[in-house]
Formats: C-alpha cells, sequence, structure tokens
C-alpha cells in the first residue's frame, strides 16, 4: 500500500505553526484525513460532554443553556464556553483579564471620534452607548427595508458612516470595525438573543441559510452540522466541538486575537477546503441569519474567548 | 503600537502593610520576529521588552520580556503598601515608546 | 487493497500523526542545553536546588499562543529573606527566553503571572535568584494542542 502523506509527517518543525501561520494547508489535510478516517471506517470519535458550570461576568449571570426554540434540531442551545479548558473560561469570566476588553476599549475611543465630511461621530447621533446600545445588537442581523436584505452590526455600522457621517465605509475586517463592533455588542452583554424573522424576506433568508447549513462543501465534503451538530460534544483530534454558536462574535481567539464572525465561516469553509464566499455575501449573511437563530436564548457574550 | 489605553486594576485603598494585587493589561501585537508575510519575508521584530512598576519612585516589580510573552502582555502580581501614593506603570516598546500609566491609591 | 482517496488520506494522516508524536529524534527549533545554559548564566554556574519555588501550568493548553503561567517563590520579601528575580524559560521553543521578573521588599511577595507562547509541548522552567545568592528551579510540561481544523 503506497501512501502519499505529503510533507507533512518530514515537515521537522510540526508544532510551529502559531509562529508562522504557513503550515495551515498540512494541519488541515491531517485533520480531515482524520476526520475521514474516522468517519470511513465507523470509528467511535472521543466523547467528552461539555461542563456543568455557571458564567458569570461582571456579577451578571449569561445564559450558557437554554431551551431551544421550536424547530431546532437540538433540545438544548450550549454556548461554546461550556466547551473549553478550565484556562480558557477564567479569561472570559473576568472582563479585566479578557484581551478582548482591549478592542472594546479601542472601539469605545472610535464611538466618540468624529469622522467624515458631516463631523459627525457615532456618539453625536447616539449619546450613550451604555444607554442607546443596549440590548441592541442581540436582534440582529435584522431586516434592511432599504437594501432588501438582511444587514449585521457591521454593515449597519458601514450604513452610518456612509449615510449619516460622510464617512468611507469600513472595508471588511478593516480600519475600526471589529474594534467598534465588539463594543457596540458589548453594550448587549447578557441581553439573549432573539432575531426577528417576520421582518421582510427574513425567512427566506432563514430557509437559505439552513440550506446552507447542512449543505456538505469543499474536498473534505463537510457541512457546518457535520461537525457542529452531528459530532458536537465529541473530540476532533484535541479540539472539542462546540454547536458552533456565534453569540460571543467578535471573539478574542487564543489563536488570533479578535476575529469576526464572517471572519471565523469563512475559516471554517476554508477548513473543509472549499471557495470561501465574500464577507457580507448573501451567502454568509444567510448563514449568520440562520446560525444566530440557533443559538436564541443564548446571552450576548461578546468579546467571548475562545480558543 | 498600543491602539488603547493601558489596562490597570489597582485597589483605590488598603490599610497599612497590606500586600494588594495588581492587575495590568496592555494591547500590543507582541511582533515576535518568527513569523513571515505573505511573500515570505521575515516580519521583523517589535514587543515590548520592559515592564515595571513603581510606587512614589521606588520600585516594585518590573519584568524583562522576550517574544514569547503573548500578544497584549498581561501581569499580575503584588505590592506591598504603608502609606498613601501612586504607582506609576511603564511599558517600553522596542521601537522606543514609552507607555505610562498613573494609578493612586489611599493607605487608611 | 483498493483505496478510495479519502482512506488513503486518512491513513497517511494517521501515519503523519505516529511519525510527529512517535519520532522525537528531529532537530530542535531549540534544545534543552540552550535552556540549561541560560539557567546556568542566569544562576552564575550554580546548581539551582528543588523547592521553595513553585511554577504553576495548565497541564494542557488549549492554544499554545496565549498559556497562563504562575510562579510564586516561599519568601518573608523583608530583611535578607528577599527574593531577587525569577526566569521562565520554555526549553522548546524557537528561543527558550519567555520573561525575567525581578522582585523588591516592596513587592510583598515573590509571586507574578504572566501569559507566554509555547510552540510545541514542552518544559516549562522557573528559576528564584535569592538575595543571599541560593538558587532554586521548577519545571514542568505543558502539553500544547493541536486544534481540529486549522490548529
Amino acid at each position: 500500500m503506497k501512501i502519499n502523506a505529503g510533507k507533512g509527517p518530514l515537515d521537522p518543525f510540526p508544532a510551529d505553526r502559531s509562529w508562522e501561520g504557513n503550515h495551515v494547508k498540512k494541519t488541515i489535510l491531517m485533520m480531515g484525513a482524520a476526520l475521514g478516517l474516522a468517519m470511513a471506517a465507523g470509528v467511535t470519535v472521543l466523547k467528552a460532554d461539555p461542563i456543568d458550570a455557571k458564567l458569570e461576568i461582571d456579577g451578571k449571570p449569561m445564559v450558557t443553556r437554554t431551551k431551544a426554540p421550536e424547530g431546532h434540531p437540538f433540545d438544548e442551545v450550549m454556548s461554546g464556553w461550556l466547551f473549553r479548558e478550565p484556562e480558557t473560561r477564567s479569561l472570559e469570566e473576568d472582563p479585566f483579564e479578557n484581551p478582548g476588553m482591549l478592542s472594546v476599549e479601542e472601539g469605545e475611543q472610535i464611538w466618540n471620534t468624529v469622522e467624515g465630511t458631516a463631523g459627525k461621530s457615532c456618539a453625536t447621533c447616539h449619546g450613550d452607548a451604555s444607554e442607546s446600545m443596549k440590548g441592541i445588537s442581540a436582534h440582529y442581523p435584522k431586516w434592511d427595508a432599504e437594501a432588501k436584505r438582511p444587514i449585521n452590526i457591521e454593515l449597519q455600522i458601514n450604513k452610518c458612516r456612509k449615510d449619516k457621517m460622510g464617512a468611507e465605509p469600513y472595508a471588511f475586517d478593516k480600519g475600526g470595525q471589529k474594534p467598534l463592533t465588539a463594543y457596540i455588542k458589548n453594550q448587549s452583554l447578557g441581553e439573549p438573543v432573539s432575531i426577528d424573522l417576520s421582518q421582510g424576506d427574513m425567512q427566506a433568508w432563514w430557509d437559505k441559510g439552513k440550506e446552507e447549513y447542512y449543505t456538505r462543501t469543499g474536498q473534505l465534503d463537510l457541512s457546518c452540522a457535520s461537525c457542529h451538530e452531528v459530532n458536537m460534544g465529541k473530540m476532533i483530534r484535541a479540539d472539542h466541538l462546540s454547536q458552533g454558536q456565534v453569540n460571543g462574535f467578535p471573539t478574542y481567539r487564543l489563536k488570533s486575537g479578535l476575529t469576526s464572525v464572517h471572519n471565523r465561516f469563512r475559516g471554517c469553509i476554508r477548513d473543509t477546503r472549499a471557495e470561501m464566499p465574500k464577507a457580507f455575501s448573501d451567502e454568509l449573511m444567510a448563514l449568520e441569519v440562520y446560525v444566530t437563530w440557533r443559538g436564541t436564548g443564548l446571552s450576548v457574550e461578546t468579546p467571548a474567548v475562545r480558543q | 503600537m498600543a491602539k488603547s489605553k493601558p489596562r490597570v486594576k489597582v485597589p483605590k485603598s488598603a490599610s497599612a502593610g497590606e500586600v494588594i494585587t495588581i492587575k495590568t493589561l496592555i494591547s500590543h501585537e507582541m511582533e515576535s520576529g518568527q513569523r513571515k508575510d505573505k511573500e515570505g519575508k521575515p516580519i521583523p521584530r517589535q514587543i515590548i521588552n520592559k515592564f515595571t512598576c513603581e510606587f512614589n519612585g521606588q520600585p516594585v516589580f518590573s519584568c524583562d520580556l522576550d517574544p514569547a510573552v503573548s500578544a497584549n502582555p498581561y501581569f499580575e502580581f503584588n505590592a506591598k503598601v504603608n502609606e498613601s501614593g501612586t504607582f506609576k506603570f511603564t511599558w517600553v516598546d522596542d521601537d522606543g515608546s514609552v507607555y505610562e500609566t498613573e494609578n493612586e491609591i489611599t493607605v487608611k | 487493497m483498493t483505496m478510495t482517496r479519502r482512506q488513503a488520506l486518512g491513513f497517511g494522516a494517521a501515519a503523519a500523526a505516529f511519525a510527529v508524536t512517535g519520532f522525537r529524534a528531529l532537530p530542535a527549533m531549540a534544545s534543552a542545553e540552550d535552556a540549561d545554559k541560560m539557567v546556568m548564566d542566569f544562576t552564575g554556574g550554580k546548581a539551582p536546588e528543588s523547592g521553595k519555588i513553585m511554577l504553576n501550568t495548565p497541564e494542557i493548553a488549549e492554544n499554545g499562543n496565549t498559556v497562563p503561567v504562575s510562579v510564586e517563590v516561599e519568601s518573608a520579601m523583608e530583611g535578607d529573606d528577599l527574593v531577587d528575580s525569577v526566569l521562565i524559560l520554555a526549553d522548546g521553543n524557537p528561543n527558550p527566553a519567555v520573561a525575567t521578573f525581578h522582585f523588591t521588599a516592596m513587592s510583598g511577595s515573590a509571586a507574578a503571572t504572566t501569559r507566554i507562547r509555547l510552540a510545541k509541548t514542552q518544559n516549562v522552567i522557573a528559576v528564584a535568584k535569592m538575595k543571599d545568592g541560593s538558587v532554586y528551579m521548577d519545571k514542568k510540561q505543558v502539553k500544547v494542542t493541536i486544534g481540529g481544523c486549522g490548529g
């Protein structure tokens, strides 16, 4: 039996991925292969249950487990926090120690900074974010009647920048987009996620997102559900598969710092070795609508801390 | 390189002789010098190389940092306070920038 | 024996995983010897004793980019019973140097916590140098996991 395993096994520095980031292909190959092997051969993947613990941030209790909405594949929706190691969990518990809070503070500066031809900042119209933005982002994505599509916080910011401030919209993950989004979402910390599917064509976008969620894609032929539904709670190599909830985004990843939800979607899709849809494309907006709905009732945890 | 003000957590008050806990966090990439850009060129090292904490001008705690300290350097350490005064925290960047912040404490 | 492409890949990866874990005589990025030398430079050639210093690390790090480490040295931190400094090393990193903490009587206690980068599973080493010149060492292995997907 001749097997071409590529450069991977002979690579003298197999573990330096966190320093260089150019070994991605190799690790994807190995991951896909390990999973492929497990699935093809019917090998049982190691089972590891999410922990049973309560999350409080600044004395505020977070909903990390709740009854799933009607029509949900699970009985209970669970925050990704329950799937992480104690050190990672404790980083999120203490807002001082949470490095994501550095971005939230940066976002606060941006909120108060005048930009664009209209001479306005976010604060000019919206005042104190701790009042005006409280609870708001728990209900995004929401229908934008003008654009005739759902928009998320990032796109709402861009809309304000363009229409009200006379400023350039942020390019994906650029400028102040991530920290400002984190700051706005952090004002809803603890609020349960719920999106309104009755507005405009939201239901149709939800349907489209659901179809994407269950569609196998890429050379590895995996759907979102392959990992986050069918194998949820099990180990994929050394990683504990969560439900893939998005209630903590932008999230601080130990691996890569503050990470936006569309970046994470793209990363997952890349790891199936499929073509990645563009950020804010119809594909990813539909997916965000559907995946957000899958986390209905969980608290907004932005900025969550994950691996 | 620091995008936001350094974060420091110091109790507002303490009793004389008490050992208090201080936490600090600063926004910094801590570019290790080990990484390469998209063209394969090494990205030059740029880190915070020194952190110091002084109380009323006297050294309390300091740290020499190497590139193996994580991005957004975090420190937690203690200080014994006998009198009211000012903590001064300083971070020194490889590029020569110095980030500073101060915190008052009242000792009863 | 016929195999699908995915099965072939699977076996390849299993073999790869075995090769990575089972084959230790790889050219190391930094050797334990480099770390030993740094310890000796720090202690002035004195072999450190065990005890007095306690290094706290997670047994398993979920990601090597951000690993919390704490160190605490038994000392009154007054009079002659003072800790001067603590050296932290990681003996499997490209460069073992991590950080050096400096304490004073105003530190109140010789304890500190930071977060470090570990390139792979390896030993974290902490060496305390006391004011009287004595040196103590503690060492803990941290297993650095490779994530499910991109790692």
